[in-house]
């Protein structure tokens, strides 16, 4: 068989693949393209998940009782999980973590921008779980049915986690609504605050997404930004209702024609400033990851070294 | 940098028995110095402390894979059984939709 | 179990509990008799509860500082999973010690309402730690005690302190491995890593003597086998040390003036000022929300 007849027979069953609703697995052939959008997507995942875990991880040592402490310390623990199975997914792909790692802390690949805002109460920690988790929830569970298989199925694990980490945080904010007049306040400052910022968590709009058609012909995205943001939408507000917050959106009203809510356009110009590293917290993200991981090289060499030398010991 | 890449960890496939009557079932990977740290990391990771499950880790170097080309000599005499295939598995129901 | 749902199975779906925040695991004192046994002090029982709480409340604390700081993500999950263990264990002594003392208290009202003088922890687990070879150190000498006490107090007279500690030395038994592996690597590790183990080593053996020092709440409980005398499981402590401390080679260090005397101890409310950097951290929020509901 000539080169060209090779590719053409693994392109064409490497689209019959997809279009059967079939997985492709790591040792399977795949378009250049295929493979670098999803180490990209599965990196950007996994640099979220760990970044993720810094604006409630200041929280932990501070949390105002024991139980709420244990419940965010494994929670943020879970996010570090979500980091490894995303990062283990990306290394089948022949990506390596720690030329990721390098490539987040220069700045090279990114992470969902929503991590750029601060936490400046503990009700900030109840939102996030509400809120954040539940716009990634929406987000990941389509993921499970990603036509990459390891990325599939650590979508499986995460989104068992997530579910969690969404319900924890309603309850929390549910118990403040039942405390001081002060708490109802911190609660509803915080949805102030992360309301926008969860919108935007579904990218730009549809008319604005050049990615997203090829990336729904290969199933590794099969809901658009628009459609899961008004999923999101349409979840959220009656959760509030049930919370007795109000949304900051003097547009939101239910639509009877179209059977969902209608809400008010989003300021783009502050996505992209946020994206574009000009967030509050985008410096300070970077910053901390950079020092843990410049911090640990000496323990990370000493852990290699200590089994080089007990290999060489064994022969 | 590249001087850097020499001294990270190698990378290990980890392998879960959930329960008793259950094989190993490869459930992802993770890096670690040695095989007792892959151990140790993959209680933590992949089964978040719980105990009574089995484990095993294997360096990712040492596992030898059948090529996808090979498809027809290895897999056809057993094309029936279904399940000895990873795309068979299907993703639970029980995936919350919240 | 259907072949088919191999993966299903792993995940264990009907078992929601595993993946809730370190939860799923049996109640400890399911079964248990929680009345105070006859003839035992309620105030000296709850007093050592609250000891060994607040060891464990101070040494997760420290733990939970390191969370986004470890020197890999496997060691950020391995870190994050002994401070939440030790965070249980803390919680359920506090809950016990606040149900003996019968107070109206709870393990919240314990852990945020007290000041420094209050607390009965060691200094050991206050200490900040310099580096990760400081925090392994800590961490061996830390686990390596309190192992052998609760494997002590697994037959204890009091039945909960018996389930508390049975549920702990499995965890415990856990750490002291991980730290001990960690000071064998960084020990035999590079030049570098050598050295910062040893000034770690140096570093927290002045700490070490305070651990087997009884106190008078100890000694009144000990012949009774409610409590552990510490002092009993200092050449159990010494083996373990010095085992671990030769397979890294790593020197011990000589003739260090670390005996204390009663009475100045951690256990007596002497604490160094890290304590109280700690407490207002950890006590902050909560102090400055006074009558709220979490
Ligand atoms: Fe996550
Ligand atoms: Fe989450």
């Amino acid at each position: 068989m000539t080169d060209t007849s090779v590719t053409e027979t693994n392109e064409k069953s490497f689209t019959e693949t997809i279009a059967k609703d079939q997985r492709i697995e790591p040792r399977d052939w795949m378009p250049d393209g295929y493979r670098r959008t999803m180490i990209r997507q599965i990196a950007q995942h996994a640099h979220s998940e760990i970044i993720g875990m810094q604006p409630e991880g200041e929280w932990i040592t501070r949390a105002p009782s024991l139980r709420r402490k244990a419940i965010l310390l494994a929670k943020v623990q879970d996010e570090a999980g979500h980091g490894l199975y995303l990062y283990s997914a990306a290394e089948t792909l022949g990506a390596d973590r720690g030329d990721l790692t390098r490539r987040l802390i220069e700045g090279r690949q990114k992470y969902s921008s929503i991590f750029n805002y601060p936490t400046l109460s503990f009700a900030d920690v109840g939102v996030i779980g509400w809120l954040v988790d539940g716009a990634a929830i929406c987000n990941q569970v389509p993921l499970c049915r990603s036509s990459y298989g390891p990325y599939g199925r650590a979508m499986i694990r995460i989104c068992k986690e997530e579910s969690f980490h969404q319900r924890q945080g309603y309850e929390l904010l549910m118990t403040m609504m039942r405390g001081t007049p002060a708490q109802r306040e911190m609660v509803q400052d915080a949805v102030n605050r992360w309301w926008w910022p969860s919108l935007m968590m579904f990218g730009p709009p549809d008319d604005q997404s050049p990615n997203s058609a090829q990336s729904m012909a290969w199933k590794i995205k099969r809901h658009s930004n628009d459609e899961l943001r008004q999923r999101f939408v349409d979840m959220s507000v009656p959760q509030a209702e049930a919370l007795g917050v109000t949304l900051p959106d003097p547009e939101l009203r239910w639509n009877e024609e179209r059977g969902h809510w209608d809400f008010g356009p989003i300021d783009w110009s502050e996505l992209k400033r946020v994206i574009s590293g000009d967030g509050p917290c985008n410096a300070l993200r970077i910053e901390n990851r950079r020092r843990a991981d410049e911090e640990g090289a000496w323990v990370r060499e000493a852990a290699a070294a200590h089994a080089r030398r007990r290999q060489e010991a064994a022969a | 940098m590249t001087e850097e890449i020499k001294h990270e960890w190698p990378l290990f496939e980890v392998f879960v028995r959930a329960k008793r009557g259950l094989n190993h079932v490869h459930v992802g990977s993770l890096r670690a110095a040695d095989h007792q740290m892959a151990l140790h990391h993959a209680r933590d990771l992949y089964t978040r402390r719980n105990e009574g499950v089995s484990i095993w880790v294997v360096r990712s170097d040492d596992v030898a894979a059948s090529s996808p080309d090979e498809k027809e000599a290895f897999f056809s005499p057993s094309g029936d059984k279904v399940y000895r295939h990873p795309t068979y598995y299907s993703i639970p129901d029980s995936v919350p939709h919240i | 179990m259907s072949f088919d749902a191999a993966y299903e199975a792993l995940t264990d779906h009907d078992d929601d509990a595993r993946w809730a925040y370190g939860t799923g695991f049996a109640d400890p004192l399911a079964g248990v008799d929680t009345a105070v046994p006859q003839d035992v002090d309620r105030g000296d029982l709850s007093a050592y509860c609250v000891a060994l709480g607040d060891d464990a409340l101070i040494m997760s604390h420290r733990l939970q500082q390191w969370v986004t700081r470890a020197p890999e993500l496997e060691d950020e999950l391995a870190l994050a999973n002994i401070a939440l263990d030790l965070l249980g264990q803390a919680r359920l002594l506090l809950t016990r010690a606040a149900e003996v003392e019968d107070a109206g208290r709870d393990e919240d009202a314990l852990a945020y309402l007290r000041d420094a003088t209050g607390f009965r922890n060691v200094r050991l687990v206050e200490r900040a730690d310099a580096d990760f070879a400081h925090l392994v150190a800590r961490l061996l000498v830390f686990s390596a005690w309190r192992l052998a006490l609760l494997d002590r107090l697994t037959t204890s007279t009091d039945p909960v302190l018996a389930a508390i500690a049975a549920k702990g030395v499995k965890e415990v038994t856990y750490h002291r491995d991980y730290a001990a592996q960690w000071v064998v690597r960084l020990g035999d590790g590079t030049d570098l890593s050598h050295d910062r183990m040893q000034a770690a080593v140096d570093a927290v053996t002045p700490l070490v003597g305070e651990l087997f020092v009884p106190d008078r709440v100890e000694l009144r409980l000990a012949p009774a086998a409610v409590a552990v005398d510490p002092s009993t499981v200092r050449s159990e402590f010494d083996a373990v040390w010095a085992q671990v401390l030769q397979a890294a080679t790593l020197q011990p260090l000589a003739a260090v003036a670390e005996e204390s005397a009663p009475g100045g101890t951690g256990r007596d409310g002497v604490h160094t000022p890290a304590l109280t950097e700690i407490l207002a951290e950890l006590q902050g929020v909560a102090r400055s929300l006074p009558g709220s509901v979490w």
